[in-house]
């Protein structure tokens, strides 16, 4: 037995009585039993235990310390890793190769954080009272005389403001009151102006080439191999030019493209074969569920899946949605081929391209 | 000593017997499955025979005596000697079982017969032919260009890290980290199984050693360490979804439990 455990009687407060109400009739079984009676810690009793717990609280506190001087000093002394990782660089099991200054800093910032944490919690455990105390609901009603009072003064403010009586005064106050949020309202105006009929139409036209994404160059029909996937972007394209208008991001959001092939055979919507060249399908890249660029094209199956939900669509039966949440089969694109040899749109999507909303017309 | 049959109805008897079943089917499987041991002649005979030879050997029960196709497996005629390069090189063929992907597994012919394989292949019909070394050439690639063109074409089934991804019905795209650039080339080239081809005419070579730089770039720990710390496989928000949930939110509560648990109550003794 330690002499922790060894504590005699008389070191031990008195027992307290239970707290609260108090059982009132032994024949009720649903009377309140009331706290059960408080018990100590050790600390509470034992000065050497509260001297040690005392010590604890202090060594987190310190080695929160110690950890925020470690921060410093790896900030000033851990080199940075380069940029091809040659130096500063270290391998750490199970993390793996790690930037060295990276790791000093994430565990020394987290350690001196925790400490504090980790202290103050013990603190509050062993040292703080944990004497239980009861405060008592009491009705939330004011008493019947506050409640008549104030009534009372209510009514005479309101007949001394002659509020019903200057109904001029009345009407024109609800009316200035009424019109205030209309201020609120014109201020949406600079949210911009309403999409009107831009969401139904890409950049796509009649005339337009076809150009590879790869190369900026335009596509023929030589290009497209069976079983190659290929992407097309309209032409006039800067994509390295940020400040060009239109910019290559605000077009390729709805116009980009990908190109595939299949035997004649293998294609099963006669419009859809009807619509591409030779064999050759185009095809939105956006998503019609919520417009995520989606081109997991599998050359075998020709089915493409959306890696954000699933939605898988067929494109050797005009892009139909065969799983997924996807509500309209993938637009295709009507292309044909001008008298240079090269691939060419005869028109913009039949249909708006990517997910619905409100105005969609089909 | 008990009778075996005496333990006949103890509660493991069945495992016992499934165990020893499953050992016997598997013991008898590999001892006489056919190995493709077929040793090739590397003297001076024309590779195009030894070729046709170590075909009709490992390769005609599925894709025909000619390698016209069957049920089983789909025409060589005009796939070319990239392919045959790619596919029996990485191990994926001989294939071992039917199943939605054909898997990449140890090499089981030496680079030699592989060459006479593709040359017999490449008689059926045109295709495109195993790259020189030069085309395939890495360190004549732009990393930064090829992160674009890795980010337009690649990306989208094999991970912006080449960690590769799922795809539909049990298909995957495979990791990257590993994959020699001879055969990163040749799959763009030829679009294995249900990859798309990226042909020269879309593709060209200069861009193709461009993606190459990149791949090898991104997947060697020692050229892209690991500056955050655990990559978890570089999947995205599926991983660090599971770690967060799992290991950090498990901490959490560990902690909440610890504050609010009961202090040692002194005890009388």
């Amino acid at each position: 037995m330690t002499s922790r455990d060894n504590m005699s009687e008389e070191h031990l407060p008195q027992a307290p009585g239970p707290h609260g109400g108090a059982v009132a009739a032994h024949d009720d079984p649903f009377a309140d039993p009331g706290l059960p009676p408080h018990e100590h810690r050790r600390t509470d009793i034992d000065e050497r235990a509260a001297a040690r717990a005392e010590r604890q609280v202090a060594r987190w506190f310190i080695l929160s310390m110690l950890a925020t001087v470690g921060f410093i000093a790896s900030y000033v002394a851990i080199k940075p890793s380069n940029g091809d990782g040659t130096t500063g660089v270290i391998y750490v099991f199970m993390l793996g190769h790690v930037s060295a200054l990276n790791l000093a800093l994430g565990m020394t910032l987290g350690i001196s954080l925790f400490a504090i944490g980790a202290g103050a919690v013990h603190w509050a455990r062993t040292l703080m009272s944990d004497e239980e105390h009861i405060a008592e609901r009491h009705p939330i009603e004011s008493t019947p005389e506050v409640r008549a009072q104030v009534f009372a003064d209510f009514r005479q403010g309101a007949a001394e403001s002659g509020f019903g009586r200057r109904k001029m005064i009345r009407n024109t106050m609800i009316g200035a009151m009424a019109m205030l949020p209309l201020s609120a309202l014109v201020l949406f105006r600079d949210l911009g102006p309403l999409p009107e009929k831009k969401l139904d139409s890409t950049d796509w036209a009649a005339g337009k080439l076809l150009m590879n994404m790869n190369t900026n160059t335009p596509l023929k029909p030589s290009d497209i191999q069976v079983g190659s996937l290929t992407f097309a972007m309209p032409p006039g394209l800067n994509p390295d030019d940020p400040n060009a208008d239109p910019t290559f991001q605000e077009v390729i959001a709805t116009s980009a493209l990908m190109l595939v092939r299949m035997q004649p055979g293998d294609i099963k919507d006669k419009q859809s074969a009807d619509w591409g060249y030779e064999g050759v399908l185009a095809f939105s890249k956006i998503c019609t569920h919520v417009g995520c660029p989606i081109s997991l094209y599998e050359q075998q199956t020709h089915h493409v899946l959306c890696p954000c939900h699933q939605s898988t669509f067929d494109l050797s039966d005009g892009g139909r949605v065969i799983f997924g949440p996807a509500g309209h089969p993938l637009p295709q694109l009507r292309i044909s081929v001008n008298s240079d040899g090269y691939f060419e749109a005869l028109g913009d999507f039949s249909v708006p391209v990517g997910p619905g909303f409100w105005e969609r017309s089909a | 000593m008990k009778k075996l049959s005496a333990r006949r109805r103890h509660p493991l008897a069945a495992l016992v017997v499934l165990l020893f079943a499953l050992a016997t089917t598997g013991g008898l499987y590999a001892a006489f499955a056919p190995t493709s041991s077929a040793q090739a002649d590397t003297g001076q005979s024309l590779a195009v025979e030894q070729g046709k030879k170590l075909f009709q050997v490992g390769c005609s029960s599925c894709h025909g005596l000619e390698g016209q196709g069957t049920k089983d497996g789909p025409t060589l005629v005009g796939v070319g000697g990239a392919a045959v390069d790619f596919q029996v090189g990485t191990g994926r063929m001989p294939a071992q079982q039917p199943g939605p992907q054909v898997e990449s597994k140890p090499v089981i012919y030496s680079q030699a017969e592989i060459d006479q394989l593709a040359a017999f292949v490449s008689t059926l019909g045109a295709g495109p032919s195993i790259p020189s070394a030069d085309q395939y050439d890495a360190s004549a690639g732009n990393v930064a260009a090829g992160g674009e063109l890795f980010r337009t074409n690649c990306a989208q089934c094999h991970n912006f890290a080449g960690s590769g991804g799922a795809l539909s019905e049990g298909k995957y795209a495979p990791p990257l980290d590993g994959v020699s650039a001879k055969h990163i080339y040749e799959a763009m080239l030829t679009g294995p199984q249900n990859m798309p081809s990226f042909p020269m005419s879309t593709l060209p070579q200069q861009q193709k050693q461009d993606i190459i730089a990149y791949v090898q770039h991104t997947t060697s720990q020692a050229s892209n360490p690991n500056y955050g710390g655990l990559s978890l496989g570089s999947l995205g928000p599926v991983t660090e979804g599971l770690f967060g949930w799992i290991f950090a939110l498990g901490a959490l509560i560990g902690i909440a439990i610890w504050i609010a648990a009961r202090t040692p109550k002194a005890k009388k003794s």
